[in-house]
C-alpha cells in the first residue's frame, strides 16, 4: 500500500485543502484519474492518480487544509512491479539489521491503524460528546482507545471546559444569533473552498491595509467614439469583443510605467518594486471570485489584451484557472461598470498596493468652455495602500489615466 | 447463622423442607439406607421413614418418572440422579413431560418435581462423573435450571426449587460439595430462582459465570486487583430462564464481557449469554464478547495433568481477565 500526499500546486503553495473526494474507499482507479479537488489560494485542481490501483483509505476530510507533503489517502496498486519494489524492501529489512527508522515507521503506521479502530461503545460515546478520535490518547492493546480512556478524557475535559467558559463568557455576549433577533433562518451556506479563501484574504487585506480611496470623474466620450467606429470590424477580424475594459487595462499598463510605486507590493520592512506590469482582472462567476493575471500587460497590444482578457474569463467561467493563471499580479484593474455600478471601494488584493475600479460609462450633462455638452462620464475610483503610497502620487497616476483617455483621437488613434 | 459446607447446605435445604411440608419426599439410587453416594441425603431416612425417602432401581427414567407422576397429583417430589450425565436416560420423561405438562394440558396439571444432581469435575472422576450437562436443559421453556455457587445460595435455591409450582433441575458442582463452606441462614431460606447475582463490584472487566467457577473468578479477580484492574462478577445463579436485565446491566458497566464455564466452550449457556449481550449492548461493548470454557472434546479425561487441561481453574479465568482488562 503506498501513500499518496498533498502535492504542490504551485511555486509558493505550501498548503492546500480537499474540497472533494471524487472516489471512495475501494474504488478501483487508472493512472491519471482524478481522485480528488484540491483548492489553493484560490485555485482548485484536481489531483489524478499516480497509479492504477484500489482506494484503500481516505486520511483527509473534504474542507480539511493540510500542509503540502501530508498524507492524504492511501493506494493499493495493482502493478506487480510495484508491489515487488516493496515487498523486497520489507524483505531486506529482515535480513539486514533492521533499520531502526523503518521500524519505528512501521510501528507508527500500525499504531495509527489500531487507533482507528474503535470498539462500538467508543464510537458512541466520542459522537455523543463530540469527540475527536485523535486527541485522546489510548492505552488498550496496540494503543487502542479503551471505555475508560474516553472517560478520563471527557472527566478531565470537562474541567478545562470549565474554565473555558469562564473565560469566554464575555466574549460570547456580543455574538447574536438569527434566533435571538428572530429572524427566521433560512438556507444554511457551508462555507467552504473558494469562499472560504476569499473570505480569509478579504479580512486579512482589510484589517492590514490601511485604505485609502481616490474617484475621479473622467470623459470617455473620445473612447466611446473609437470603440464605436471599430467594434464591428474587430469582433469579425479577431473573434473577441472589442471592449472598453481592454482600453483601460492597457492605458493603466503603460501609465503603470510612469508611476513605479503603484506596481509594486509591501512586505513590511521592504517595498518591492516590480519590473513586470502584471495586471490582475477581477473575473466573478456566481458565487466565486477569481483573479486572473495578464502577464506582462505593457508588452501587450490592444488586441493582445483583449484576447487574454477575453480567454481568461472564459477560463473562469469553465472553472479551467490554473494555479498558474492567477499568480504573480502586480496591480489590479477591476470592472465594476459592467455590472453598472458607478462608485466603489475596492478591497486591496494582497501584497498588491493599489486597485483601480473602473466604472460604467454615462452619458452626462456637462459644462466644456461654459456650454453645456452631452458627454459620455466615467468614474475611475483607486484604493491605495496608504502605507506605500500617498494621496499625491496616487492623484497624478489617475490624472494621466484621465489624460490618456480624454486625449484620445478617434479619428487616428489604432486599435493596434 | 451457621457455617457450613455446600453439600451441608444442601442437606440442612432437604430437612427444612421435610419439616415445613409432609408432601415433600425424596427418591433416587441410594439415597436411603446409604444416604447418597455424597452423603447428601445422610440421616434423611432415619428422620423421615423409608415412605419419603426412597431408594430406587437404577433406571432414571423411572426415577424421573415417578417423580413427574407424584408431583402432578399433588406432592413435591425431590428426586436424585446419582451423576448428572446418568440423567440422560431420564430427558424424554423431563423434556416431554415434565417441562410440557402445563402447556399441553391447558393449565389443568402441572409437576412440581425437583430433581438434584451432582455435576462437574476436578474431582478425577473421569467420563462418567465429571460431565456438565446443564446446555441439554437450558433451551426448553416450561423447565427451570439452577447451579448455586455457594452453600447460602445451595440452600436457598433448593428450598426455591422445592416451593416452585413448576419442574426445577438443581445442579451442584460435586467439587464444590467440601471444598466450599460458608454462612448459611438458619430455617426457611429462599433464593429467588431468575436472578443473577452481583458477587463482585468492578469497572475494567465483567465476568459472568455460574457454579463453583464463581468462586474461580473472585479468587482471580483478587488476583487482578493486584495489577490494578476490578472485576465485576456476576453469578447467573439461574440458567433457565436466563436473568437477562441483570447480564445486559453487568455487560453494559464496563464493556468488556468474559463468560466462563466450565462445560464445553460450544453450545453452552454462554454461548445464549454472549447472544444477549450481542443483541443488546452492541453500543456499549469495548472488547468482543469473550468466552473461556472447557475445550471441545468429548469428556474430561482421567489422568491428573489431562484433567487439569479440561477443567477450570483461578489461573486460567485471571489470565483471560488479565488480556481482556488490557484490551
Amino acid at each position: 500500500m503506498i501513500e499518496i500526499t498533498m502535492p504542490k500546486l504551485g511555486e509558493s503553495v505550501t498548503e492546500g485543502t480537499i474540497e472533494n473526494w471524487l472516489v471512495k474507499v475501494g474504488d478501483h482507479v487508472n493512472e491519471y484519474d482524478a481522485v480528488c479537488e484540491v483548492n489553493t489560494a484560490k485555485v482548485t485542481a484536481e489531483v489524478p492518480s499516480v497509479y492504477d490501483g484500489v482506494i484503500r483509505e481516505i486520511l483527509i476530510n473534504e474542507g480539511e487544509t493540510v500542509e503540502v507533503g501530508t498524507p492524504i489517502y492511501k493506494i493499493e496498486p495493482d502493478n506487480a512491479a510495484v508491489k515487488e519494489e516493496v515487498d523486497e524492501e520489507t524483505d531486506d529489512s529482515e535480513i539486514n539489521d533492521v533499520p531502526s527508522e523503518n521500524k519505528e515507521s512501521d510501528k507508527a503506521s500500525s499504531d495509527n491503524n489500531s487507533s482507528k479502530r474503535l470498539s462500538p461503545v467508543v464510537m458512541r460515546m466520542l459522537s455523543e460528546h463530540g469527540l475527536d478520535a485523535n486527541s485522546i490518547e489510548g492505552s488498550g492493546f496496540e494503543g487502542r482507545i479503551t471505555k475508560k480512556d474516553v472517560e478520563k478524557f471527557i472527566a478531565s475535559d470537562n474541567q478545562q471546559q470549565t474554565v473555558n467558559k469562564t473565560d469566554s463568557a464575555p466574549k460570547e455576549t456580543p455574538h447574536i444569533s438569527t434566533q435571538e433577533t428572530g429572524v427566521t433562518a433560512g438556507e444554511k451556506i457551508k462555507v467552504k473552498g473558494v469562499r472560504k479563501e476569499i473570505a480569509k484574504r478579504m479580512v486579512q487585506s482589510k484589517t492590514e491595509i490601511p485604505h485609502a480611496w481616490l474617484m475621479m470623474e473622467v470623459d470617455a466620450t473620445n473612447l466611446v467614439n473609437l470603440r464605436n467606429k471599430h467594434k464591428a470590424k474587430f469582433k469579425e477580424t479577431e473573434g473577441v469583443n472589442l471592449t472598453y475594459f481592454s482600453y483601460f487595462v492597457k492605458i493603466v499598463s503603460e501609465v503603470l510605467k510612469d508611476f513605479p510605486l503603484l506596481n509594486s507590493s509591501w512586505d513590511g520592512d521592504t517595498i518591492t518594486v516590480h519590473k513586470d506590469i502584471n495586471l490582475s482582472i477581477a473575473v466573478a462567476d456566481e458565487d466565486q471570485l477569481f483573479v486572473p493575471v495578464i502577464k506582462n500587460a505593457d508588452d501587450r497590444s490592444l488586441k493582445g489584451i483583449a484576447k487574454s482578457i477575453n480567454e481568461l474569463a472564459t477560463k473562469a467561467r469553465t472553472k479551467k484557472l490554473t494555479g498558474e493563471d492567477m499568480a504573480g499580479g502586480t496591480f489590479t484593474v477591476n470592472n465594476t461598470g459592467a455590472f453598472g455600478s458607478v462608485q466603489s471601494m475596492g478591497i486591496i488584493n494582497q501584497p498588491q498596493v493599489a486597485i483601480l475600479q473602473v466604472e460604467s460609462i454615462l452619458k452626462k450633462p456637462v459644462f466644456i468652455d461654459d456650454m453645456l455638452a452631452a458627454r459620455h462620464m466615467v468614474n475611475l475610483c483607486l484604493s491605495i495602500d496608504h502605507r506605500v503610497l500617498d494621496g499625491l502620487m496616487a492623484g497624478n497616476f489617475l490624472q494621466t489615466v484621465k489624460q490618456r483617455i480624454e486625449n484620445i483621437d478617434p479619428d487616428h488613434s489604432s486599435v493596434y | 447463622m451457621a457455617k457450613l459446607s455446600y453439600l451441608d447446605a444442601i442437606k440442612d435445604a432437604l430437612f427444612t423442607a421435610m419439616e415445613q411440608d409432609d408432601d415433600v419426599f425424596v427418591l433416587g439410587e441410594d439415597v436411603g439406607k446409604k444416604g447418597g453416594v455424597f452423603k447428601v441425603t445422610e440421616g434423611l431416612q432415619e428422620k423421615f421413614g423409608e415412605m419419603r425417602v426412597l431408594d430406587t432401581p437404577l433406571a432414571e427414567s423411572n426415577i424421573a418418572g415417578t417423580a413427574i407422576g407424584a408431583a402432578m397429583v399433588g406432592k413435591k417430589p425431590v428426586a436424585e440422579i446419582q451423576f448428572a450425565e446418568y440423567i440422560l436416560p431420564a430427558v424424554n420423561q423431563i423434556l416431554n413431560e415434565a417441562a410440557k405438562i402445563r402447556y399441553r394440558s391447558d393449565n389443568d396439571w402441572n409437576a412440581p418435581l425437583v430433581i438434584r444432581a451432582p455435576f462437574g469435575g476436578g474431582i478425577h472422576g473421569a467420563l462418567y462423573h465429571s460431565q456438565s450437562i446443564e446446555s441439554i436443559f437450558v433451551s426448553t421453556p416450561g423447565l427451570k435450571v439452577v447451579v448455586p455457587s455457594n452453600p447460602a445460595d445451595a440452600k436457598g435455591l433448593l428450598m426455591a426449587a422445592i416451593k416452585d409450582n413448576d419442574p426445577v433441575l438443581y445442579f451442584e458442582h460435586k467439587k464444590a460439595y467440601r471444598l466450599l463452606k460458608g454462612e448459611v441462614p438458619e430455617g426457611e431460606y429462599i433464593v429467588p430462582i431468575g436472578q443473577a447475582n452481583t458477587v463482585r463490584s468492578g469497572d475494567d472487566i465483567t465476568v459472568i459465570t455460574y457454579g463453583l467457577c464463581v468462586n474461580y473468578a473472585v479468587q482471580a479477580a483478587e488476583q487482578l486487583s493486584k495489577d490494578g484492574y476490578e472485576a465485576e462478577i456476576l453469578d447467573l445463579r439461574t440458567l433457565y430462564p436466563l436473568d437477562k436485565e441483570s447480564i445486559i446491566k453487568a455487560a453494559s458497566k464496563t464493556g468488556k464481557v468474559l463468560l466462563v464455564t466450565e462445560d464445553n466452550l460450544e453450545g453452552s449457556v454462554m454461548s445464549e449469554v454472549s447472544a444477549i449481550i450481542g443483541e443488546n449492548c452492541l453500543y456499549d461493548l469495548d472488547a468482543p464478547i469473550t468466552r473461556l470454557a472447557g475445550p471441545d472434546v468429548p469428556s474430561m479425561p482421567y489422568a491428573p495433568p489431562m484433567e487439569d487441561f479440561f477443567m477450570m481453574n483461578p489461573e486460567k479465568i485471571y489470565n483471560k481477565m488479565l488480556t481482556l482488562s488490557e484490551y
